[in-house]
């Protein structure tokens, strides 16, 4: 109990779990938007098409200011949404594959970037690799207070614009039919996952930022049908995801944070999809028993 | 041979081996479910280095590959609850196993040299050194064998699989029908797919696989509708960007595998903008011909409707067309300069009137 306290009081962990709970609500929220448009791989999509922004910014700017490369990656995973776009549009090539294809060229174009940075004299750039696997536990309270501040403005775009972004994600049809721009709308909701993706890539880097966009949504969609709870408990998952993950991986020693919040978060998920009332796995299962209960008693009752 | 040589080599081959599996994961919309694996098979690697403590083992081959297979039943079991879409499913699974790669790795394997950056990253250059020696004889890079190998085994079961491939790619539940069993095709491809991406990891490293199995057939997909073209092509394009790949890098002295990867995507942009059918350019081209020839066609029509009725003054002006039409003056004037120009109508005293042709096309178009 004493070493439970001495972790939660230290400021190192505080700094930390509050970041990844930040991170946790923003990508649950914009997460879920992203699951139900059934484009949840964007995520992954993104992150790793963020490593050419990341060192082109590096290499542009010669700073390894934390706002800079993540502009640098934003960028990048902007221009990743478009071409993706443009491809699924102008030609026969599917969604799937137009992002698998623009994630490896974008990352191979990373590599290239990188290993040129390389041979710059005097150009340390060992700062860079923790983008792709994140490096949670060097969170400073400046990145925290930018993760909250860009949290906030996004949550609040999200309430501004709730009815467009619901519309257009069930009913996409109608919305056209009645004058809204669904490009436009669609585009806004692929630029807040660009968000938050890039916001998330220092706490659990590239890959398992898929996880925390995917992983909180879909355990928050098994409770619920309804849009606004939905959001919530998928925020309310996320952050509980990286306040444990924080704590679990301080208290044991040498594991990285990054995929301990990715598994809680996988794991609050599977439970979820285990024991969801009404819809989970188990609750299947005692409905088939009752049906075979029920059958037996009525085949009983015709003998 | 010279490493050069030898370095080409190994690309052409891991890059062929890896296209041809991919045209069919393309056709059949799994193409993420590559990223996935090459994701998981790290989750092999360490349970296999876990078992056998060496790092040279066929063991963590196996395991890598069976690892692959697993991700791929793990996320067909979760889709088969109807309570996720297909891609969540994906996304939920692989970062699951590579979050437990990554502690394992962290906690209990730091000291051995399986180093994250080398599985996903790769590095072809250094394939060169490690040697196949039989004999006493030195055959060449240990890389080109193993390559070859590789490829072999793709396209002789692509060969021998070809016709179940073909149509449980395109029509499943005929081929579910007649017979062909979908699941052992299924997790076959997976296997195989698992097997290529274990085995090209050590060369170009686990994303860039993505791009060799995604990016020629992508490539091939625009360009043709046949599937042995697209075979075909999608091999041309994965050795040609193999090749170009390293020349670029070996040029600039950058990441072979990055370089390969970019190449890769220059010459699906390539494709895509200009062919001429499918690409970019062809299909702006084509929109336009279709939104032309639909703006014509409904001129004519509404010209035919009222040709020979005492309001055709009215109606068939061109003062009052815009406005009967609900289009702006400059598409009225493009559409009836296209049609005065092909000969449907004429244009007397500010009225349009439709001639003996225009009337033949106008039936012909509605099928009257």
């Amino acid at each position: 109990m004493d070493a439970l306290w001495k972790i939660l009081s230290d400021y190192t962990f505080q700094t930390v779990a509050l970041g990844s709970a930040l991170l946790g609500i923003i990508s649950g929220v914009i997460g879920s938007f992203t699951v139900l448009r059934r484009q949840s791989l964007l995520g992954d999509g993104i992150s790793h098409a963020a490593l050419p922004g990341v060192a082109a910014a590096f290499l542009l700017t010669g700073s390894k200011n934390t706002e800079i490369l993540l502009g640098g990656a934003l960028l990048t995973g902007i221009t990743t949404i478009c071409l993706i776009s443009v491809v699924t549009n102008y030609s026969r090539i599917k969604f799937d594959s137009a992002l698998a294809l623009t994630m490896s060229v974008f990352f191979g174009a990373g590599l290239v970037l990188l290993t040129y940075a390389q041979k710059i004299p005097n150009a340390n750039q060992a700062g860079l690799s923790r983008f792709i696997y994140g490096q949670a536990s060097t969170l400073l309270q400046r990145d925290v207070l930018l993760m909250a501040f860009c949290g906030a403005a996004m949550l609040t775009v999200v309430v501004l614009f709730w009815k467009e972004f619901k519309l257009c994600i069930f009913d996409p049809d109608f919305a056209k039919s009645i004058g809204f721009s669904v490009g436009r709308i669609n585009m806004a909701l692929s630029l807040l996952a660009a968000l938050a993706i890039i916001i998330g890539l220092q706490t659990v880097g590239v890959v398992l930022m898929s996880a925390m966009l995917i992983a909180p949504a879909v355990a928050a969609r098994q409770w619920t049908s309804r849009l606004w709870l939905m959001l919530v408990l998928a925020g309310i998952f996320g952050a509980a995801s990286g306040v444990c993950g924080t704590l679990l991986s301080s208290a044991a020693a040498e594991i990285p944070t990054g995929p301990v919040i990715a598994l809680c978060a996988s794991g609050i998920a599977v439970f979820s999809l285990l024991f969801a009332p009404g819809r989970g796995i188990l609750h299947r299962f005692y409905l088939r028993r009752k049906a075979q209960v029920n059958a037996a008693a009525e085949r009983r009752n015709e003998v | 041979m010279s490493a050069s040589v030898e370095i080409q080599l190994i690309a052409i081959l891991i890059s062929v081996a890896c296209a041809l599996p991919g045209a069919f994961l393309v056709l059949r919309r799994m193409s993420m479910m590559t990223d996935s694996i090459t994701h998981t098979i790290l989750l092999g690697i360490v349970i296999g280095f876990f078992i056998t403590h060496e790092l040279n083992s066929p063991l963590l081959i196996v395991g890598a590959a069976l690892m692959g297979v697993a991700t791929v039943w793990l996320t067909e079991m979760l889709v088969r609850t109807k309570l996720v879409y297909e891609d969540s499913a994906i996304g939920i699974v692989f970062p699951m196993l590579f979050s437990v790669a990554i502690i394992l790795i962290t906690r209990f394997a730091a000291s051995a040299h399986l180093d994250t950056d080398s599985v996903l990253l790769g590095e072809l250059a250094f394939a060169p050194f490690d040697r196949m020696v039989a004999g006493g004889i030195d055959l060449g890079a240990k890389a080109i064998y193993t390559s070859g190998a590789l490829l072999l085994l793709n396209a002789g079961l692509i060969f021998i699989f070809y016709k179940e491939l073909k149509l449980s790619a395109f029509d499943q539940s005929l081929a579910a029908a007649l017979g062909f069993t979908p699941a052992f095709l299924h997790y076959g491809l997976m296997t195989l797919v698992s097997m290529t991406a274990v085995g090209a990891f050590e060369a170009v490293g686990s994303v860039l696989v993505v791009a060799f199995m995604i990016g020629p057939p992508a490539t091939a997909y625009i360009l043709t509708d046949n599937l042995k073209s697209m075979l075909f092509l999608s091999a041309v394009f994965a050795a040609g960007g193999a090749v170009i790949g390293y020349q670029a890098a070996a040029l600039t002295d950058v990441s072979i595998a990055g370089s390969m990867a970019l190449t890769v995507g220059v010459l699906f942009t390539a494709v895509f903008v200009f062919s001429f059918k499918r690409g970019l350019i062809g299909t702006l081209i084509r929109r336009r011909r279709q939104r032309q020839k639909l703006a014509d066609y409904t001129l004519l029509d509404h010209l035919c409707n009222h040709r020979n009725k005492p309001e055709e003054g009215v109606e068939n002006a061109v003062a009052t067309l815009p406005l009967h039409l609900c289009w702006n003056d400059e598409k009225l004037l493009s559409a009836a300069g296209r049609l005065q120009k092909e000969g449907s109508i004429k244009i007397v005293d500010g009225v349009m009137y439709v001639t003996n042709e225009g009337l033949r096309l106008h039936d012909e178009f509605f099928r009257l």
